[in-house]
């Protein structure tokens, strides 16, 4: 028990960063170009850290206290979800709902601190960030409801790990419609293509990025790496509902599991390297539509 | 083999809510091509057992439906639309909530027809019925001519779910047949819509019914 949750720890505290190291060594592989190294992102938070704060004259305590606050949530949302075989350090009835709302929290400080800095840019990014955020939420909850009336529980822990018993074989079509329309909330959480583009700067397009425009050293550190877990976070709960991960018990499963999720993030890598970004009238289509395939999954299993 | 056949079955689902949301005709084109694919992947797996017949059939449609129709359909695309997008006249997110509403009715509302058996996963018959919806309503609130023959392609693979439903009795020429006046149907189709392209220099629909000198 012990054990597990050292693990669990260790792995949710380490591996985030290697996550965007493996997505963006997948593009470069598609581009024909090396790419940045694989622990890339480590050494650009540790980097980060280092430097000094450079606040804007207008911000208050807000904006210095947001990006820690963000990350305490998916952090707490991260002690949620079952790795591998073994339960979820925390876990008990109904968390599903606190775990959709640590992400809306995080999400609420992340606004608030670009709407802190006074810029009209920052505020158009925190306007869109919550008017696709409140679009991906139904898909999150019909996905919820589909995998508690599918294990009969109403914790993560155990909503996540009932594909263990076979469940996965008898119910295969709203699964996939489950894993598909998880992967689109993922994409889009995240700020991934189709939805957002993490690389680019041109503020017209920006979602994501154009939040935290002011951020800088440390501050700007905690956003890179709390958006890496959030990746994570996200990875770990679809790679539960695509593979019957957790049928291989101890820890040969548990390697297993960090296996695929950096097989996850390299279909993530694959997506954008395939996939041009959608015009911003066509991201609520895109939601609406893994909407639509959660419920779709609701509804074949209550029938 | 029934989990391999739903999860086909529910990919084919996707498949309609990606066809009903594109704005590209080429992504539409792309997702029937997909939807060709997971037919002959559907048959295979509802047939069990795969004897010369079924292997013919589920090549011959294959290479119909996701290889052949589709190059026809490129080419054509190409030829003659300078607006590759779909215009439709009903929005993208209202059709894909009226493809949404009929499935759904589809899936509550199989359960009550008079079939013999469903013994083949019960989600053949909600799919076929959410497919040829989901055709129609391509077919309908399309203006351009290449986005109707897509719909009707759509159409025409949900009748081919439906058939599926009578494997045993079904034989094997008939469905070759079906297969066939599909291929010249889409052919004859291509020719038309070169002839509206040349008549008008545009590919709406709506033109042919208007007055002309």
């Amino acid at each position: 028990m012990i054990a597990s949750v050292v693990a669990h720890a260790f792995l949710l505290v380490f591996m985030p960063p290697l996550l965007f190291g493996v997505i963006n060594k997948t593009k470069a592989a598609f581009a024909g170009r090396t790419g940045p190294s694989l622990f890339q992102a480590y050494y650009d938070v540790a980097k980060l850290m280092r430097k000094e704060v450079a606040l804007s004259a207008t911000t208050t305590g807000l904006f210095v206290v947001a990006p820690a606050a963000t990350l305490a949530a998916t952090l707490m949302a991260g002690l949620l979800v079952p790795l591998a075989s073994f339960a979820a350090p925390i876990s008990f009835a109904g968390d599903f709902v606190l775990f959709a709302y640590l992400f809306g929290l995080g999400r609420f400080f992340t606004a608030a601190a670009a709407l802190d800095t006074g810029s009209p840019f920052e505020g158009m990014g925190a306007a869109r960030e919550v008017g696709f955020a409140w679009l991906t939420e139904p898909a999150v909850f019909f996905a919820f409801l589909s995998l508690s009336r599918l294990s009969g529980s109403l914790s993560l822990d155990g909503m996540l790990r009932a594909t263990e018993r076979g469940a996965w074989l008898e119910r295969t079509a709203p699964l996939v419609l489950l894993a598909a329309g998880i992967f689109v909330v993922l994409l889009a959480e995240c700020s991934r293509i189709p939805v957002d583009d993490p690389n680019t700067h041109l503020e017209l397009t920006m979602i994501h990025e154009v939040m935290v425009l002011d951020h800088s050293g440390p501050l700007l550190g905690l956003i890179e790496y709390g958006a890496a877990l959030k990746l994570f976070v996200l990875s770990v709960l679809l790679l539960h509902v695509m593979a019957p991960t957790a049928r291989i018990a101890g820890w040969p499963g548990f390697a297993l599991f960090a296996l695929g999720l950096i097989g996850l993030s390299i279909i993530i890598g694959v997506v954008e390297s395939m996939m041009a970004r959608l015009q911003l009238l066509h991201v609520p289509t895109l939601l609406i539509a893994s909407i639509l395939s959660c419920g779709f999954a609701f509804l074949l299993l209550s029938r | 083999m029934t989990s391999l056949l739903s999860s086909l079955v529910a990919a084919l689902l996707l498949v309609n809510l990606v066809a009903l949301g594109s704005s590209r005709i080429a992504a539409v084109i792309r997702a029937v091509a997909i939807q060709g694919v997971l037919l002959g992947a559907i048959t295979a797996a509802a047939h069990g057992h795969l004897s010369r017949d079924v292997i013919v059939l589920v090549i011959g449609s294959i290479a119909l439906k996701a290889w052949l129709i589709p190059v026809i359909l490129m080419r054509a695309l190409r030829q003659v639309a300078l607006k590759r997008e779909v215009e439709p006249s009903l929005g993208f997110l209202p059709s894909l909530l009226l493809g949404a509403l009929t499935t759904a009715l589809a899936v509550a509302g199989s359960g009550r027809l008079p079939l013999a058996e469903t013994r083949l996963a019960p989600l053949l018959i909600p799919a076929s019925l959410a497919t040829v919806a989901v055709g129609f309503i391509l077919l309908t609130t399309r203006r351009k001519a290449i986005s109707q023959v897509l719909g009707f392609l759509v159409l025409e693979n949900g009748i081919f779910v439906f058939g599926l439903l009578l494997v045993e009795t079904m034989p094997f020429l008939v469905e070759a047949g079906v297969l066939l006046d599909l291929f010249v149907g889409i052919f004859v189709l291509t020719i038309i819509i070169h002839h509206i392209n040349r008549e008008f220099s545009s590919l709406d629909t709506r033109r042919l019914s208007l007055l002309k000198e």
